[in-house]
């Protein structure tokens, strides 16, 4: 039983959390935040693209560092914990993952090393509507090795050069990846509920792109199989995001006085962050589940995976509103990092399919299970 | 990260499976509460005799008294291993896991000759006496009084919720000697023959219907200053090492979980139902996380490290689990649902008896309330609740 990650990449956390917490902080995160025109802060992207972590689970021989999934899970706790405010979720467990699983080996060599040193960057565009995505939802049309449609919202869709797209094919589906300096993409930032990671409406009109792999038809299964793998790392980000709130409110109880004493002494509020402790500690067991099947391939991924990410939903947005709710009047104010965590909480819940959407993954997974 | 034992753990495991097989039965799928057959209490003396006999009963403990001088790691293998068979444990578990470590640590050595290797090898039976009518939460407000009169104590006083205590040969008592002064101040604990005169012990009369605890009445009862376990006015600390002795919770669930009532929609024809689906998951949400959490408590201990307070998520989650679990399937049956009667309910009424028992899961060993306490204060840091009667004289209430 070896349950927990090695002392290498123990090491690697700590670095990775010295790191953050030192070259984005709150301001790098808020300048982003309170500048419209800003869809990352570039300043700390570069620093994390010199750091090499885009590459860490790109094999070495497509430029990466070839460590592995699980630095990779402890990478993106540590993101989530300051809310980083880069594309890094987007290139690197979206669009780098995508290539990995359905490239073909010249698709591979083409664009992971450019995600790995950060000339390439990154997305996923699937939404084009409200509800949860299907097959018969998709609108967009790749005819001729040409997209034709529009994409709303697309995460990071404004920094981002790469996008991998899904889109009707004939009478199914494929995923295509599209260089956005093109003629024919048009690109429109979007006002959303988490201003420090952008969103853009992106529309193609008869725009060349590349289907990934060979086979034709089978888009939605090879999404189906990337979104197993980024929900892990989701998971882990969305940890990471939970975990700070748990200490935020916590120290915060423990300072602010209320009839002549700490607020943390009141059971409504030891009893409130209890709760979120449990709720956490559940999301972390259940996430080191998912980065386990995750860095073996195991034929467990399907369920590790959705419960690693209804946990993690769950713990986030538990614990996001909660420590709003124990700081009290200053916790609505624009001033404390409360909401910034509460919005960042939202948009990694939807982002790669709503709570719902994963447990009625996890269900159907259980009854295959159960059939075999 | 893996989930395979290292070389000597393995070899641990198989050979105590290999013990374990070759004297139970496996346990039967879905393991139910109730039932327990007339003999239980004699197949659990002579099961806990042969595994004494075998150096399997208490796993850490060190040779010299009985045990395996093994690791809490083979003790988590241990019971690992046995929860997979039919073992009846249940009558030595709060004695050997929490009163024979109180005396081992505080007893003389007279008490270690005379009590330890009984217990160990099942021929007497302990149970512990510290709730009280009045001090359930804040049990060091117990009343049960202790007078000194020449070298005795004489003991009055009413002890509840004791497990065992009409089959326990002899107990720990935590008892009440100074009233003048705080309340944690003024405790001193005993060992009390459970079988002498004026004391009584009558069994409750539970909410579910069953009798598992009993009321345990002192009148009069003489108790030798010799058999005292600590300095008078120690208690307070003697009971905490006894609460702290409690065994690594390593069990299963305690009762039907997420699979049992997913067997009983899928033969209902219940998958259907879009709410069901959407709470089935957050069940195995629930319960693989406690399950998990448990990995890697055991991960630490098989470094020989010190397990995080992660564990102590735990009943909180599983008991209102439990209860949770149970309504909904009692309410997918619809009005079916309320029969307990095994001749007509499903799945041999376990969620109607489980639902029956889940009010007090919640509350037994600590309540809900009293463990995310513990939480908050102990892993947390938040400050202690206000506590009016800490630094006064007990009497002063």
């Amino acid at each position: 039983m070896n349950f927990d990650f090695s002392d290498d990449q123990k090491f690697l956390r700590d670095e990775a959390r010295k790191f953050l917490e030192a070259q984005c902080t709150s301001a790098h995160v808020r300048a982003v935040l309170d500048d419209d025109a800003m869809s990352h802060n570039d300043e700390v992207w570069q620093k994390i693209v010199e750091m090499g972590w885009l590459g860490a689970a790109i094999p070495e021989e497509f430029g990466g560092l070839g460590l592995g999934m699980l630095e990779l899970c402890v990478i993106a706790e540590e993101l989530g914990r300051v809310l980083a405010p880069v594309p890094f979720g987007s290139s690197a467990y979206f669009f780098a993952e995508a290539v990995k699983l359905a490239g073909t080996e010249e698709q591979k060599a083409e664009w992971l090393p450019n995600v790995a040193d950060g000339s390439i960057v990154g997305c996923l565009a699937t939404t084009e509507g409200p509800g949860a995505l299907s097959a018969s939802s998709v609108q967009m049309i790749a005819k001729d090795g040409k997209l034709t449609g529009t994409k709303v919202p697309v995460t990071d869709g404004d920094v981002a050069t790469h996008a991998a797209v899904l889109a009707k094919e004939g009478s199914g589906t494929g995923l295509y990846v599209v260089a956005l300096d093109q003629d024919g993409v048009s690109r429109k930032s979007l006002k959303t509920i988490e201003p420090t990671r952008s969103h853009a409406e992106i529309t193609f009109d008869g725009v060349p792109a590349k289907r990934l792999g060979n086979e034709t038809g089978n888009g939605m299964t090879v999404l189906d199989q990337v979104m197993n793998r980024a929900a892990v790392l989701l998971a882990f980000e969305q940890l990471g995001g939970a975990s700070r709130c748990l200490e935020m409110a916590t120290e915060y109880a423990k300072e602010r006085q209320a009839f002549g004493r700490p607020i943390g002494g009141n059971q409504a509020i030891k009893h409130k962050l209890a709760d979120i402790y449990v709720k956490n500690e559940v999301a972390r067991s259940n996430a080191y589940y998912g980065a386990w099947a995750l860095s073996t391939d195991a034929a467990e991924l399907p369920e590790a995976a959705a419960a690693a990410r209804v946990a993690a939903s769950e713990a986030f947005w538990f614990a996001s509103k909660e420590n709003i709710q124990t700081h009290g009047g200053m916790g609505f104010t624009w001033e404390v990092d409360c909401h910034l965590y509460y919005r960042r909480a939202k948009l990694l819940a939807v982002q790669a399919g709503s709570p719902a959407v994963w447990k009625e993954k996890l269900v159907s997974a259980l009854e295959a299970k159960n059939a075999a | 990260m893996d989930f395979t034992d290292t070389t000597e753990e393995a070899a641990f495991r198989a050979q105590a499976n290999a013990f374990l097989s070759q004297h139970l039965e496996p346990k039967k799928a879905a393991a139910i509460r109730s039932g327990r057959r007339d003999d239980y209490l004699q197949r659990a003396k002579d099961w806990q005799k042969v595994k004494a006999e075998n150096q399997f009963a208490q796993i850490t403990w060190p040779k010299e008294i009985g045990g395996r001088g093994g690791t809490p790691m083979q003790q988590v293998i241990w019971n690992q291993e046995e929860s997979k068979f039919d073992a009846p444990t249940g009558p030595f578990a709060i004695g050997l896991g929490m009163c024979v470590p109180t005396v081992i640590a505080f007893g003389s050595d007279e008490h270690k000759k005379r009590y330890v290797q009984k217990a160990l090898f099942g021929e007497e039976i302990w149970c512990q006496l510290f709730s009280e009518p009045a001090a359930g939460s804040d049990v060091a407000g117990l009343k049960t009084k202790a007078v000194k009169d020449g070298d005795d104590w004489v003991i009055n006083g009413q002890k509840v919720w004791t497990s065992g205590a009409h089959y326990s040969d002899y107990g720990i008592l935590l008892v009440r000697t100074d009233p003048d002064v705080p309340k944690h101040k003024g405790l001193t604990m005993f060992i009390v023959d459970m079988k002498q005169e004026g004391v009584d012990v009558r069994p409750i009369h539970q909410a579910s219907g069953g009798s598992e605890f009993n009321e345990v009445y002192f009148t009069d009862v003489r108790i030798p200053d010799s058999d005292r376990l600590g300095e008078p006015g120690m208690g307070w600390k003697v009971a905490l090492v006894t609460l702290m002795n409690e065994r690594l919770a390593v069990g299963g669930s305690p009762g039907p979980d997420w699979a049992e009532i997913m067997d009983y929609a899928r033969s209902s024809g219940s998958m259907s139902d879009q709410a069901f689906r959407a709470k089935l998951a957050d069940w195995y949400v629930a319960a693989q996380g406690y399950k998990l959490t448990k990995f890697r408590t055991q991960t630490a201990l098989s470094k020989g490290e010190t397990p995080g307070p992660e564990n102590s998520i735990g009943k909180v989650i599983t008991a209102n689990h439990l209860q949770d679990i149970c309504n909904s399937a009692i309410e997918m049956q619809d009005h079916y649902g309320i029969i307990s009667d095994k001749d007509h309910a499903p799945a041999d009424a376990i969620f109607q008896e489980s639902f029956m028992w889940a009010p007090g899961l919640r509350i037994a060993g600590g309540t809900d309330e009293i463990l995310k306490n513990i939480i908050a204060e102990r892993v947390l840091g938040l400050p202690q609740d206000v506590r009016v009667d800490k630094d006064k004289p007990f009497s002063a209430f």
